[in-house]
């Protein structure tokens, strides 16, 4: 028998919005508390720092250049590698609920898989089918889906169709009226995203995304083995949870971020020794991807609505916080405490102030890259808690699930499983973590390349529609943790760069079997 | 307004490929999504799978050029703009570019996400029926 596994995923979580990370604003005891007594990891990157590719490196343990799901809207292949369909292979049930996002989210001709269960009924707990080989889809044998609110085709929606329809309007609307990601303002301060939502808590996606968790740990057999994938729509942007939670955190008392800089002429030259899309995008001049709103300007963002952003977001934080705990205590009353390892991280940040930028994009620094990621190995495996400081990736989970649960591991797979601690790490030579950025919309193409280590963010600019492909960022993670002084092209680091950069060439000519790129089909 | 175009290269002569396309009630053998349609006169109303319909209106029907040119005029576009084009390369092997322009801009690239579908599809049929 393997050991149970629970991975939580949140979607767009910065590192420091947990009170283990040294965060303030939100109350994470129950995620405070699997840090301590598993491995917490202090510097953890994902591949990608947008939903899409990110997410298809979780389940393929591949780079997006290997997996061939290069950008959001580019669909990962039906049949691309997934460790879950190892797992299922190998005896275990398995299931993902919440987010999943290997296929686009705008789908008007219901193409896609992940859009079309809902509407066929299946698979859930209380209609499963399967084809008994596999799972239905990526190896998951039941799937039931929600994004950030209750538009679309998916489960939540459905549910929120079909039980409480009075609250369809509820959620801010995502989208504007020509299908960009909305601008518009509200809550107190005009921020954009930002809505005072009148869902009750129970009906909210978090708190669906446990009980349909919570219900499925419930089908199961006592001796199954089993790996569940609960993946939280928030605190992604809309900043919209029910307004009954806002008095958890008052935005009028929210200290502005340590990435935040007040003054606009210091703000400007950071960003100015940045390539230029920062400064295009924060001046309105330029929107280089889909996932930030078209008609937000960031220099036009108070202080204010910093303020609002972070304190909805902590809010968001603390009702993930206490759904993970429902979920964890109907685990220890199916009496599987002991046997199960749980795996918190989220897919990619979030800029949520820091040089006065919000939401994502083409933009390699802390808030985007550097994750959460909580490790805590069932008990009877009999790891001793640690932090590990080394440079770990996103591309190690898979790795990390079919090792705890005694498979094999697959040619396939980019990286090995995560380290128990430093000096494993030392050992197993965890030194760096890659991330790749591509995306072609409109006219307007981005590919960035970025080498982690622990002392170093080394950013390399490919030719593009507003790079010349000379363009660069360095920034020393212990004299600038802020990333504030780029230091490309500074003598006094050309070694440091040099060697840097001979990491990303290898990278870029790794001897790997690569899927064809996909194709892009939507925006998102 | 935003512009899309896909092409395949088929192995298959363009009048095979044009055979496939140039009928206005062929549409749901090709384009995936499309369940059903209605074609009365210039008028094309496409059933989508998810339960929505959509009116189109076919503006060209060019056997000579080989292509089909139709505007969706659903309210949900400002404007939309969408050409099939079959060009002869040699015998058995011709090029169908599938282009779409839109208003909204998304519009184009979730159509076009469609189109790019459907050219495989048009391959798939061409292909199957040239030593029908």
């Amino acid at each position: 028998m393997g050991r149970k596994i629970l991975f939580i995923t949140t979607d767009q979580q910065r590192y420091d919005t947990l009170g283990c990370n040294g965060g303030i604003l939100s109350r994470t005891p129950v995620v405070d508390r699997l840090a301590a007594e598993g491995i917490r990891y202090t510097r953890t990157q994902p591949a990608s720092v947008v939903c899409m590719p990110s997410r298809s490196s979780m389940l393929t343990g591949q780079y997006p250049t290997t997996h061939g799901a290069w950008m959001n809207g580019v669909p990962l292949a039906v049949d691309a590698p997934s460790f879950a369909e190892e797992l299922h292979d190998h005896g275990y049930k398995t299931s993902l609920i919440g987010k999943a996002h290997f296929e686009p989210f705008m789908d008007i001709f219901g193409r896609f898989v992940e859009n079309s269960f809902a509407n066929l009924g299946i698979p859930t707990v209380d209609q499963p089918w399967y084809d008994g080989r596999r799972g239905p889809h990526r190896g998951f044998d039941v799937m039931e889906m929600a994004t950030h609110g209750a538009a679309g085709s998916l489960h939540y929606a459905k549910w929120i169709v079909e039980n409480h329809p009075e609250m369809m309007g509820a959620f801010y609307s995502v989208l504007d009226g020509e299908l960009n990601v909305n601008a518009e303002g509200g809550g107190d301060t005009g921020a954009p995203q930002v809505k005072h939502n009148i869902i009750p808590r129970e009906w909210y996606h978090t708190d669906w995304v446990a009980d349909r968790t919570i219900n499925w740990l419930n089908s199961l057999e006592a001796n199954d083995d089993w790996f569940c994938w609960m993946s939280f729509p928030d605190p992604h942007h809309p900043w919209d949870p029910p307004q009954s939670e806002l008095g958890r955190v008052n935005w009028r008392d929210v200290d502005l971020p340590a990435g935040y800089i007040a003054d606009p002429a210091e703000r400007e030259r950071v960003l100015d020794a940045k390539p230029r899309h920062f400064r295009l995008w924060y001046d309105g001049k330029l929107v280089s991807n889909y996932e930030a709103p078209a008609k937000f300007v960031p220099a036009a963002l108070t202080a204010d609505q910093i303020r609002e952003v972070n304190a909805l977001n902590a809010i968001e934080v603390e009702l993930i916080d206490e759904a993970i705990g429902r979920v964890l205590s109907a685990i220890e009353a199916r009496g599987w405490g002991d046997d199960v390892d749980i795996v918190f991280t989220t897919d990619h940040g979030e800029l949520q102030g820091d040089f006065g930028l919000l939401f994502k994009g083409p933009y390699h620094v802390d808030g985007l890259m550097r994750l959460p990621l909580i490790w805590r190995p069932a008990k009877s495996a009999g790891v001793a808690p640690a932090v590990v400081n080394a440079p770990v990736s996103h591309l190690s989970l898979a790795a990390t699930f079919l090792e705890a649960a005694g498979v094999q591991q697959p040619s396939w797979v980019e990286a090995p499983a995560l380290p128990r601690s430093d000096d494993e790490a030392a050992q197993r030579g965890f030194v760096d973590t890659i991330t790749e950025w591509d995306s072609a919309i409109f006219g307007v193409d981005v590919h960035l390349r970025t080498v982690t280590t622990s002392r170093y963010v080394y950013t390399r600019y490919h030719k593009g529609y507003s790079h010349d492909g000379s363009e660069g960022e360095l920034y020393d993670l212990v004299d600038d943790p802020l990333q504030r002084v780029n230091r490309f092209g500074d003598p006094a680091l050309k070694a440091v760069a040099e060697e840097l950069q001979a990491r990303l060439d290898a990278h870029e000519v790794r001897d790997v079997d690569r899927a064809e790129p996909g194709v892009l089909v939507a925006p998102v | 307004m935003a512009t899309v175009r896909y092409e395949r290269r088929i192995a298959a002569s363009a009048d095979a490929v044009w055979d496939v396309v140039k009928d206005p009630a062929s549409i749901p053998q090709w384009f995936p999504g499309i369940d059903s349609c209605d074609v009365d006169g210039k008028i094309r109303t496409i059933h989508l799978r998810n339960g929505i319909s959509m009116p189109e209106e076919i503006i060209a029907i060019d056997s000579i050029a080989r292509r089909f040119a139709y505007r969706v005029t659903s309210p949900l576009y400002k404007s939309h703009l969408g050409t099939i084009d079959v060009i002869e390369i040699a015998d058995n092997d011709s090029l169908c570019v599938y282009s779409t322009t839109a208003e909204p801009d998304v519009l184009a690239l979730v159509i076009g996400g469609g189109t790019f579908a459907a050219l495989g599809e048009i391959d798939r049929l061409a292909t199957s029926s040239k030593g029908a």
